[in-house]
């Protein structure tokens, strides 16, 4: 298919119950081929402009002004591919081939024509495994390149991208943005990204621009625009090369927590050796690794969730504080004080229906008084920056703050150690110095934190990193 | 893919339905000895070795034993009294009545066992898409919604380790389970929700006819497994027939 343009003129779209339009008074022309990276703070609608280029939002879900077209016709399912953030998502049919031939299907290529469509695509993303493979079982930058094939096999003269590597190890973000790149230039497409990381995209494409609450804010080629604009982009929460957010974690001295031995974590079959590992307070320790390597697997045995495969996860006299045995052991009402773990996905965590409930829960099963579990939380509230949230459902926050939302509910009850999977993943610049933040106060407390992450900014403040792969080694 | 996997699911489905529907409506030892007997005999034909099918029927052999000895200590009583002791009475009557209902409950299970453990839900999609000319939406959500479930007993798992991490695990499995049954209901609208979005965004929708890249067909491998069914159905009640003891269930 020939290369789309895209014109609006005039555009919004306000959600439906809401009172602000996500997007108004939007002008843009692109011209067929351009590739683009689509910016704004959090909030400036560019993920509503990017589903309403692909089509996904019905006239159902909100209302618009202005027009929106590609090629001169409003956007319609299937006009423009669209990969999202989530990978798990994005899997819909159980074998790799399958995927791949479902967008074509529905747009009703000939079989004979997918049949040559598939694989082509599949070479063209890079992924090098068979039609019949199980779709479920690929890493995540796997399956964002399996996505990618899927919107490429429909041969769309547009192309659309929501934070496609958000989700990706360092190794998979190279991976899927080498693969939109090769891909892009092949055929031609006209391409839309919207990325926080401004340094993934900036040396690939043509054009960026900057959404604001009123249109377009900035736009222009990438260096000038963010030799111009880069400390307000900065400002207002985009991650700029150059201006990256700076907060010192302080550590200090503090008491031993943590003794592992010949510890094997994994769920049932050993996933990463990690030997002695001993955590003490007072520090940030960065777990590192690749996806899959076992990282997440550690979190939770060091949390005394899961059973080591082999070896033991011991806990010293200042982390026990009376109790007998490993943390594995104790009752969960017992770890409030002691260890809390933060999971990769917040969702999962969340107990009440309001913000101040989910922060108040750990200090209940405490049973601290009213009045100072009510002072608690609005102290916590004022440092996650969600006063004006107070009252909302934790499931109705947006990705960055449910994350935000879910650290504070483990500090409420103030644990010895806190281990954090991906605590910063979805902010940008600002929330993450807010949230750093937040983690080296409870450091400078004598609190040990440890962290999985694929943030190298986060890891390069931690006072010491761990890599787990199929064999644990410790680094500097 | 076990040979069995070439055959159209409709046809895997329509066979299981003809033997069981047969076997339900008998009920005597003969009949159901042979249904078993045949069934066991062509299972390595539909290429599932002898030892995986005892694997698989292990759980309903457990289950068929049990009901038996619930029926011998409590079933009609009729012929010759072995023991009587209270409400247990255990007569020549109630353990035939007992062994043809195990072993009827084991053969109407093995068609299925033999036919549909391996089904294929992409090649089912395709067949009530192409074959019964379902709405393709219907097709491809229940498809979809196939995938969604494996994703959320990983999610179920984790739910429970998140709750132990927040303080609330201590309470009994019962009495979390509501709590954590409406979290994990959350995460699986949600999910559902993204997964739609995906969906549409491949093209879900569009307009004009869709195409099926994986045609479903009945083939040779179709013919055969009808006619195993008809040999199935029909040798089991001719036995039946034959050695006198064949009873339909609704004379008695």
């Amino acid at each position: 298919m020939t290369p789309a343009r895209i014109e609006a003129r005039g555009w919004g779209w306000r959600h439906g119950g809401r009172l602000a339009w996500a997007v108004s008074g939007l002008d843009l022309t692109v011209e067929p081929g351009e590739r683009l990276l689509l910016l704004g703070a959090s909030g400036s609608g560019k993920s509503t402009l990017l589903a309403a280029l692909a089509g996904v939002l019905g006239d159902d879900q909100g209302e618009t002004t202005g027009q929106l077209l590609i090629d001169g016709r409003p956007p319609a399912a299937g006009r423009a591919g669209f990969v999202l953030q989530d990978p798990e998502s994005q899997v819909i049919l159980p074998r790799v081939g399958d995927d791949v031939a479902f967008g074509p299907e529905n747009l009703g290529v000939p079989v004979d024509e997918i049949r040559r469509r598939v694989p082509a695509a599949l070479a063209e993303v890079g992924l090098d495994v068979p039609l019949r493979a199980l779709a479920g079982r690929l890493s995540g930058g796997q399956k964002q390149r399996l996505a990618l094939a899927g919107v490429l096999a429909m041969r769309p003269g547009l192309v659309l991208l929501d934070e496609p590597t958000a989700n990706l190890d360092p190794g998979g973000v190279a991976e899927v943005r080498d693969a939109v790149v090769r891909a892009s230039a092949r055929a031609g497409t006209t391409l839309i990204v919207v990325e926080h990381r401004v340094a993934t995209w900036q040396d690939h494409v043509d054009r960026v621009i900057v959404l604001g609450p009123d249109g377009v804010v900035a736009d222009g080629p990438p260096r000038r625009v963010l030799s111009a604009r880069g400390a307000e982009l900065a400002a207002s929460g985009i991650w700029v090369p150059g201006h990256d957010p700076r907060v010192a974690v302080t550590a200090v001295t503090g008491e031993g927590l943590i003794r592992t031995e010949a510890l094997v974590v994994g769920r049932g079959r050993p996933v990463a050796v990690v030997g002695e590992l001993g955590i003490d307070g007072g520090r940030l320790t960065a777990v590192t690794g690749r996806n899959g390597a076992g990282k997440t697997t550690l979190a939770l045995t060091l949390g005394g969730l899961l059973p080591p495969v082999s070896g033991r996860v011991g806990a010293t006299a200042a982390l026990a504080a009376g109790l007998r045995g490993d943390p594995l052991r104790w009752r969960s009402r017992e770890l409030l004080t002691r260890v809390a773990v933060v999971f990769q996905s917040p969702q999962h965590q969340f107990l009440a229906s309001t913000v101040r409930e989910e922060l108040g829960v750990a200090l209940g099963a405490l049973r601290m008084p009213e009045a100072r579990r009510r002072a608690r939380v609005d102290e916590l509230l004022e440092r996650l920056g969600l006063v004006p949230l107070a009252e909302a459902n934790p499931f109705t926050l947006s990705g960055g703050q449910q994350r935000r939302l879910s650290v504070g509910s483990a500090l409420a009850a103030a644990p010895r150690l806190v281990v954090l999977d991906e605590p910063t993943f979805g902010q940008d610049a600002r929330t993450w110095a807010a949230l750093v933040r937040l983690l080296a106060d409870v450091v400078r407390d004598g609190t040990a934190v440890v962290a999985v992450t694929h943030d190298e900014l986060l890891v390069r403040g931690a006072h010491r990193t761990v890599v787990v792969a199929r064999t644990a080694e410790e680094a500097a | 893919m076990t040979r069995v996997g070439r055959v159209n699911p409709l046809t895997a489905i329509g066979v299981v339905l003809l033997v069981d529907l047969v076997l339900l409506l008998s009920l005597d030892a003969v009949t159901a000895t042979v249904a078993i007997l045949l069934a066991v005999a062509f299972a390595p034909l539909a290429g599932i070795p002898l030892h995986r099918l005892a694997v698989r029927t292990g759980a309903i052999v457990g289950g068929a034993v049990l009901v038996a000895v619930t029926v011998v200590l409590y079933g009609r009583t009729s012929g010759t009294v072995f023991l009587s002791a209270g409400f247990v009475e255990v007569s020549a009557g109630s353990v035939a009545l007992a062994i043809a209902t195990a072993l009827r409950l084991i053969a109407i299970a093995l068609p299925a066992v033999v036919l549909l453990t391996d089904l294929d839900a992409t090649r089912l999609a395709d067949a009530l898409g192409q074959r019964l000319h379902l709405p393709d939406r219907f097709v491809l959500a229940g498809l979809a919604g196939v995938r969604l479930f494996e994703v959320l007993g990983e999610d179920w798992r984790t739910i429970a380790l998140a709750r132990r991490a927040r303080g609330v695990g201590d309470r009994g499995r019962l009495r979390r389970l509501p709590g954590q049954a409406f979290t994990l209901l959350v995460v699986a609208i949600r999910r559902a929700v993204a997964l739609a979005t995906a969906m549409e965004a491949r093209g879900l929708g569009a307009p004009g006819p869709r195409t099926w890249s994986r045609p479903s067909t009945f083939g040779r491998s179709d013919a055969v497994v009808l006619l195993v069914g008809a040999v199935v159905a029909g040798g089991s009640v001719a036995a039946g027939l034959t050695a006198g003891t064949y009873r339909l269930v609704f004379v008695s």
